[in-house]
């Protein structure tokens, strides 16, 4: 039974990370804590639908598809509604709020146009394929979860330690004047996280769609909520943090569930991140660095 | 002579605050020009609009003959403007080497790069020992090293300096502008801000001083050192 459960807990672990990434990415560099991520997750989630409905994509365009239109909305949201609150210097909390307000605007306009029933995928689409390892099962999906999350994981924390524009990013999320100084294009490259971001967001909304195949308008809320534990229990901004932290929620949830109460899981999961927390209030990673200007 | 940059009645605001009302001043190419004042007169004010991270409510400012003052901050960088701001404006999360290679951001030609980083290590070794290291670990002479260091690597047309001297030891102060000295005589235009306004006009061919947004005085360095308006309102009567 254990290797099952853990199995399943790294596939949502897996999946929760690359949730967080994007989240994680727009607090580091934007600043901006981005409450739409889960909107634009659902949004993911719906377009490879689409997709796969009506152009009758296979599973993987579908998926680069999704992350192109995740990522386009991510980029809309930065030009249209950050960016202006940028130029007149809004408050940390305004930007926040905002996205609150675009988060309601696409799940409302998701439920008026597909309806507030949960779609599936249509038969055929997921491979059902399965491997035996002794007692434990293991989808094909799964297997294809798992690696497409820690594989685009891993290009993202490669680029950001050894490129360019990966140092460029980190010296924006520590100081945007310090990096503008440096002749970075600051406004250029918040345009291109966003994407980045909203992309990831999309990526991941296709996994969990994919793996409980169940796609509803709502969706994108308890995985917001945890999006925001992970990275507070990841230490804001770390991307090692919500890596670790995400994969750590993803069991929490699991085995909470398997051997302690199925209806209490989210419960035990939260709470486990509380008393963590209590002990290292700044996360697992925390630095808590004050932004300069 | 010719005239590398040309600032023509320069203001600044904060909100409705006037902090730099119309101040005009041009520097030499290959000089060292001093911008002096009291706290608060406007001197990082003038410096952050030349960099454009600050927006001209008026005037003009122009760098070869070209008007900057429009420009976003990264292309007022690749025309070859490069500042060094006020206080430790290094990046303290990332490691000296990654300070470094980032000063070299609006650069692409790899050979030239490396040239520019051996003559950073040559003017300051102990940048070369700790490459690895976090800049934030540094002292603070080494990370204000680290932050000329950081500029030179963008290979600058004119270097602007926002009081390098600040809060480092006597010694230190001297190393710094014996540094300055050095990389002007390679040819390099200098604006340099300071508080430190005696050492600052010794090395300086120009200065400027001003007041609560105003030039009020502009002479020669040495002219300026001997004035006795200077002498009785910065150097201590
Ligand atoms: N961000 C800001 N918002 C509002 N007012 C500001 C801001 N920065 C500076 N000022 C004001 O503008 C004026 C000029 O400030 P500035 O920093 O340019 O002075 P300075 O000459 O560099 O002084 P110092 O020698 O202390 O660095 C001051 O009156 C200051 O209070
Ligand atoms: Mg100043």
């Amino acid at each position: 039974m254990l290797p099952q459960q853990l199995l399943n807990a790294l596939t949502l672990g897996s999946v929760y990370a690359l949730f967080a990434l994007g989240f994680t990415l727009m607090f580091g560099v934007l600043g901006v804590i981005n409450l739409s991520h889960g909107a634009v997750f659902m949004v993911g989630s719906y377009a490879a639908l689409f997709f796969v409905n009506h152009f009758h994509l296979p599973l993987w365009l579908a998926l680069l598809s999704a992350m192109a239109i995740s990522g386009c909305l991510g980029l809309l949201i930065d030009v249209l509604i950050l960016k202006p609150l940028r130029a007149r210097n809004a408050p940390h909390l305004i930007p926040m709020i905002a996205t609150i307000g675009v988060a309601i605007t696409l799940s409302s306009a998701a439920q008026g146009i597909f309806g507030a029933e949960i779609m599936r995928f249509p038969e055929g689409t997921i491979p059902t394929g399965e491997f035996t390892f002794g007692d434990v099962h293991v989808r094909a999906i799964e297997i294809g979860i798992v690696a497409i999350s820690l594989a685009v994981m891993a290009i993202l924390f490669t680029a950001l330690r050894r490129t360019q524009v990966g140092r460029a990013l980190r010296a924006i999320a520590e100081s945007p004047k310090s990096a503008a100084l440096l002749g970075i294009n600051v406004e250029g490259l918040f345009r291109a996280t966003a994407f980045i971001a909203g992309a990831l967001g999309g990526a991941a909304g296709v996994l969990i769609g994919l793996d409980f195949n169940a796609i509803t308008p709502l969706m994108g809320q308890p995985i917001l909520h945890k999006g925001i534990a992970v990275i507070i229990l990841g230490g804001m901004g770390d991307i090692r943090g919500s890596l670790i932290a995400g994969l750590f929620l993803g069991f929490a949830e699991v085995m909470s569930k398997a051997y302690l109460s199925s209806q209490m899981g989210d419960a035990v999961a939260f709470g486990m991140l509380f008393l963590i927390l209590l002990v290292r209030p700044s996360g697992l990673f925390g630095r808590v660095l004050e932004r300069k200007a | 002579m010719s005239v590398l940059l040309n600032v023509e009645d320069l203001a600044v605001t904060y909100g409705h605050i006037e902090a730099v009302k119309g101040i005009s001043f041009q520097l030499q190419a290959g000089e060292i020009t001093a911008l002096v004042g009291a706290n608060g007169a406007g001197k990082s004010t003038t410096l952050l609009a030349l960099s454009g991270l600050l927006r001209a409510v008026r005037g003009r400012i122009l760098f070869e003959d070209e008007d900057i003052t429009r420009l976003a901050p990264h292309e007022i960088v690749r025309r070859g403007v490069v500042q060094v701001a006020e206080g430790r404006a290094i990046l303290a999360t990332l490691s000296v080497g990654e300070n470094l290679a980032l000063g070299a951001y609006s650069r692409r030609d790899r050979a030239g790069i490396a040239t520019s980083l051996e003559e950073v290590f040559h003017l300051f070794p102990r940048l070369q020992q700790r490459i690895s290291q976090l800049a934030g670990n540094l002292s603070g002479g080494e990370q204000q090293m680290l932050a000329i260091g950081r500029a030179l690597m963008a290979k600058p047309r004119l270097l602007l300096l926002d009081e390098p001297s600040m809060g480092l030891a006597p010694l230190l102060v001297q190393d710094i502008f014996r540094t300055l000295v050095t990389i002007n005589e390679s040819g390099l235009t200098v604006l340099l801000v300071e508080q430190n306004v005696r050492q600052a006009l010794r090395i300086a061919r120009q200065g400027y001083v001003i007041e609560t947004g105003r030039v009020v005085l502009a002479d020669s360095g040495a002219n300026l050192l001997h004035d006795p308006r200077v002498a009785e309102a910065y150097l201590g009567g």
